[in-house]
């Protein structure tokens, strides 16, 4: 008898344990097998280690070989004894116990979770979740009565250790350095939610984390942020990622990128040496899931047979194991040119489908809330079924198919008199088409009236619409809202209005909540919903920059060709010989070709270059300067004259009533711009009567005017209000403003604003109603508070940086 | 030169450029906007708009596609296009990123090319 080929497999993991029992199945007595891991142990499903930290799993149960299966199989286990080293050249491989000879050498190291670089990573009480020390480690660290974990990385390993240690009661802090959780899976909607989730248990989730340092003498005690804040810990699980383990491969002079490098069966540079698992790299893919691992593990289990299989790249699929979290991704769901989306949002019940389609096939899915139909979807993506056929249903999953597709006016006429419409006040459809048979009423307002339905939160319009339209039929003619754009059917003031009910914070949460059709809106819902949430919640919200248009994002208005204008605030038009001077110097210093005194009574220094823009506001900065915000969708100008100061017919000091107005209302953003004047009698030289707000001084006190105009359209202003002192007038403007700012469609000018509320109700609620006016009032000085801070000093001072900065300067050399 | 043909340049890290934002790199020849998506992925186009020269970088990434600054037109990152009615191509370079590296490929840099 030969003497049997010598097979040496280092690692003893998932994909090694699958590519034995394939080739034991196949063929028992092909090689004497030796199997070295470097975990005292055998083969055990690591997946299970997520159940096993929650408690719903103990090791004995995943278990995958034990040790009588080895014994059995007469192979020889090298448990707990790494290998340190390949020979090519002899054949071997090298650990604590010596040299052992090979014929075929398979490589299965798995990978090595990565650990940032932070001061205190090697603290005892610091680890990692791979493996079952880990997690041992773990599970004694939550025994401690009020323990405290700090979970860093907020993907599928980091959320599955969190929600585990959470359920054995401890403080739990999730740190995600991007701006959602499990980014690589989901849009910011889907991440939206599942972190209402998570909040709802308990877990602290903090996003944008950049981890500084992690502190301690002894152990572990708490982790640091770059932000200043600091958790206190008595556990800390990294979780930010995994790198394929290749050092024994690159040492041996294998080819390595990434992971070990195969061809499509399995082999490495190295005919004699396969790798499977996560520590190889296939056509320029590395896979985290067992899935494709099992497939590729059958594969070499074939070439070491010296059959013929191949290796092919495959789509993955993943689902979060949180117990009562409903999450499934699979395939490709990045947008691209050639791609179309179908989104389904249903916010009540906390539901996000996106399905991603290319040429009439699914690539790729994410379901969030009812993931049932996960399977059903990556049938179709590895089938790359046609789905042209279905397409109207498609996103409502399997069970909708077969039959004709769905019509949602036969739906909602199906559906019985007794199923509720109006969630929020309980209104089913037997009373809408009741009321509207008995009081022979034909529009949304007056169902609403009659009814209430729809009259809350208003998600129900488009059903109740439907209903009406039912009922009606040609006689209903659904109310013209005209939507904010293609990304969502609700128009501007039901966006607003539910911005506020339901408390709406962030970009991702209004799109979720209000279920819009695109996943990340556009350039023009993306400015207007950042508006809408920097008026709503000046203390909470975070103004989104990418959201703004380049001249918001940079505090300068950018020009044909590319440069930028620097307008800086001369308070009510006026200046002095240092600030010109300061002008001078600067317009020398920068070489600033153009300088040019603007309409708005200030000076606009023209065609600085983007890397300029901070040293240009330094140096004006050291003069006293601020931004004019010329760029705003904000205040702008108060021009004034000059008023009893110097004038002869001046009734009142116009010029200190401008400047007093701007100082007060710098910084403001709104829904358009918005300018001012104030001039010292009715001759008017200020021009304050075609101004947003103006103000004619008069012997008795101050007409106050609003909604003029002098752009695309010409309108002299309308009158306010009448009164007597300058602390007043600029308490009602401000009051004026704030509700301009609560109300207006973003871009809307005052003017536009004040036509649709109807003039007497805006004097109303300004003049008459003193509690109201009031509340408008504080309402506009406590967001000021928020809101003036000086943007260009913020920027000389390092703020947004990478604005001004070219990435990169390649020169010749490197380019060529 | 033939050497270089495949060679990838480093031009920062991923992380310099924020999510749905741009940064800019310079060549001898001409910008190019290197762009990243909200979803992490990255783009590099010419910096140029074929409309009137807008800076494609300073606009506002939505999706995998740019508003210029300038005149509105709408552009597909990934190949260049201009969208809906306005017509226009905007050149395109390979870029990718290792470990957090922005690496973008030297040959088909503007100046390599004539
Ligand atoms: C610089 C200036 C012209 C000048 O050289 O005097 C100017 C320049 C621009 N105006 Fe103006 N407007 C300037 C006073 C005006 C005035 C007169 C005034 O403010 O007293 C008006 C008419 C009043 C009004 O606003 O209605 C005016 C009505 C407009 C309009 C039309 C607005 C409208 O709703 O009808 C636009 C377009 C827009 O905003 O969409 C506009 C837009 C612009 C923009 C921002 C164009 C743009 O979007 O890039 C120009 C920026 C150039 C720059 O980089 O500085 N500019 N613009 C004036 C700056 C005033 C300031 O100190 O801030
Ligand atoms: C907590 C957790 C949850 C997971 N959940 C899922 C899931 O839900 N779905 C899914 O598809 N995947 C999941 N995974 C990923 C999955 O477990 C891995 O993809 C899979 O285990 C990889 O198999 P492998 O054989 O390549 O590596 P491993 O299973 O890691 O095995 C590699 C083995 O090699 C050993 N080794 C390394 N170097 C040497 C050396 N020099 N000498 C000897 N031995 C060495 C290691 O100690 C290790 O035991 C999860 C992983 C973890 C950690
Ligand atoms: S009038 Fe027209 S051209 Fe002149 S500054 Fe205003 S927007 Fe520009
Ligand atoms: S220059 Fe880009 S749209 Fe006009």
């Amino acid at each position: 008898m030969t003497t049997k080929k010598k097979l040496v497999v280092i690692g003893a993991g998932m994909a090694s344990g699958r590519l034995l029992e394939t080739l034991l199945d196949a063929a028992p007595g092909a090689y004497d097998i030796t199997l070295f891991g470097a975990e005292p142990r055998g083969n055990y499903n690591r997946i299970m280690l997520s159940p096993m930290l929650a408690g719903d799993k103990a090791y004995e149960d995943i278990v995958t070989h034990d040790a009588a299966w080895y014994a059995e199989q007469g192979i020889v286990c090298r448990f707990g004894e790494a290998v340190t080293r390949i020979d090519r050249d002899a054949k071997t491989v090298t650990s604590a116990g010596g040299e052992t000879p090979y014929d075929k050498l398979v490589i299965a190291t798995g990978s090595a979770p990565f650990i940032i670089p932070v001061a205190g990573r090697d603290l005892p009480g610091v680890r990692a979740f791979r493996d079952l020390d880990d997690v041992e480690a773990m599970i004694e660290a939550a025994g401690r009565p009020g323990a405290r974990a700090v979970v860093i990385g907020g993907g599928l390993l980091g959320l599955e250790a969190a929600a585990a240690l959470r359920s054995r009661g401890m403080e739990v802090v999730v740190l995600h350095l991007m701006g959602h959780l499990m980014e690589r899976q989901l849009d910011p909607a889907a991440g939206h939610l599942l972190r209402k989730e998570l909040e709802g248990r308990g877990i602290t989730v903090h996003t944008q984390a950049q981890t500084k340092a992690i502190l301690g003498n002894e152990r572990v005690e708490a982790v640091l942020l770059d932000d200043g804040t600091v958790y206190p810990a008595d556990l800390v699980v990294m979780a930010v990622g995994i790198r394929p383990e290749t050092r024994l491969a690159v040492d041996a002079g294998l080819e390595v990128e990434r992971g070990i490098l195969i061809d499509d069966q399995t082999l490495t540079s190295d005919p004699d040496i396969l790798a499977v698992g996560e520590c190889v790299e296939h056509q320029n893919v590395c896979y985290g899931l067992v899935a494709p691992l099992y497939t590729m593990a059958n594969v070499a289990a074939k070439t070491l047979l010296g059959e013929t299989a191949a290796f092919r790249p495959l789509e993955t699929a993943t689902q979060l194991k949180v117990t009562g979290v409903n999450l499934y991704s699979a395939g490709d769901f990045a947008d691209g040119e050639d791609r179309e989306e179908i989104v389904l949002r249903d916010a009540a019940s906390g539901i996000y489908k996106r399905l991603v389609l290319k040429e009439n096939r699914i690539v790729g899915a994410v379901l969030y809330g009812e993931a049932a139909d996960g399977p059903w979807f990556f049938d179709h993506i590895r089938n790359r079924t046609d789905i042209s056929e279905m397409r109207e249903t498609l996103i409502f999953g399997q069970s909708f198919q077969g039959g004709a597709p769905l019509d949602p006016m036969a739906a909602v006429a199906a559906l019985p008199d007794e199923a509720e419409i109006c969630g929020c006040n309980g209104v089913c459809k037997g009373r809408i088409v009741g009321a509207i048979r008995e009081k022979g009423l034909t529009t949304l307002d007056d169902v609403r009236a009659h009814t209430k339905a729809s009259a809350s939160c208003g998600t129900c319009t488009g059903l109740v619409e439907q209903v009406m339209q039912a009922t009606l039929g040609d006689a209903f003619t659904p109310q013209a809202v005209k939507p904010m754009c293609g990304c969502t059917p609700l128009g501007h003031d039901e966006v607003r209005r539910l911005i506020r009910a339901k408390e709406l914070k962030s970009i991702p949460a209004v799109m979720q909540e209000l279920e819009w059709r695109s996943s990340g809106g556009c350039a023009k819902c993306r400015p207007a919903l950042n508006y809408y949430l920097v008026c709503d919640w000046p203390d909470e919200y975070a103004d989104d920059y990418q959201s703004r248009f380049v001249n918001e994002r940079v505090h300068a208005n950018i020009q044909k060709d590319g440069t930028y204008s620097v307008v800086p605030r001369m308070w009510g038009g006026m200046t002095s010989a240092k600030e010109l001077r300061a002008i001078a110097d600067v317009v020398d210093k920068f070489d600033i070709p153009a300088v040019k005194v603007t309409g708005g009574q200030r000076i606009d220094m023209l065609g600085i270059r983007k890397e300029d823009l901070p040293a240009v506001w330094e140096d004006l900065g050291k003069a006293g300067f601020v931004s004019g915000h010329a760029y705003a969708k904000g205040l702008r100008t108060v021009k004034t004259c000059v008023g009893s100061d110097w004038c002869r017919f001046g009734t009142q000091d116009s010029t200190g009533l401008g400047i007093a107005i701007e100082k007060f209302m710098w910084g403001s953003w709104t829904p358009a711009k918005v300018k001012m004047a104030v001039s010292g009698c009715p001759r008017n030289c200020a021009e304050a009567t075609c101004k947003d707000v103006g103000v004619i001084c008069v012997d008795s006190g101050f007409e106050i005017h609003f909604a003029g105009a002098a752009g695309l359209d010409i309108k002299g202003t309308e009158v306010l209000g009448h009164v007597v002192s300058a602390e007043e007038a600029l308490r009602h403007i401000a009051a004026l403003v704030q509700m301009y700012r609560e109300q207006g469609h973003y871009l809307e000018r005052i003017y536009k604003w004040a036509k649709r509320i109807g003039l007497d109700e805006i004097r109303r609620q300004i003049m008459d109603d003193a509690a109201r006016r009031e509340a408008y009032y504080q309402r506009f000085v406590f967001s000021q508070q928020f809101a003036q801070v000086d943007p260009w000093s913020e920027r000389v001072s390092g703020k947004d940086k990478h604005e001004f900065n070219p990435l990169a300067i390649l020169e010749l050399e490197a380019a060529q | 030169m033939t050497a270089m043909t495949t060679e990838w340049i480093e031009i920062g890290r991923l992380d310099d450029i924020p999510r749905a934002g741009a940064r800019v790199v310079k060549t001898p020849a001409d910008c190019i906007a290197v762009f990243r998506t909200e979803d992490d992925r990255v783009y590099a186009l010419n910096d140029r708009c074929p409309h009137k020269g807008g800076p494609l970088s300073q606009g506002i990434v939505h999706g995998t596609s740019v508003t210029c600054p300038l005149h509105n037109w709408v552009f597909d990152l990934a190949s260049g296009a201009a969208q809906g009615a306005d017509e226009g191509q905007v050149a395109t370079y390979p870029v990718t990123v290792r470990d957090g590296v922005l690496l973008i490929a030297g040959a088909r840099l503007p100046a390599a090319e004539e």
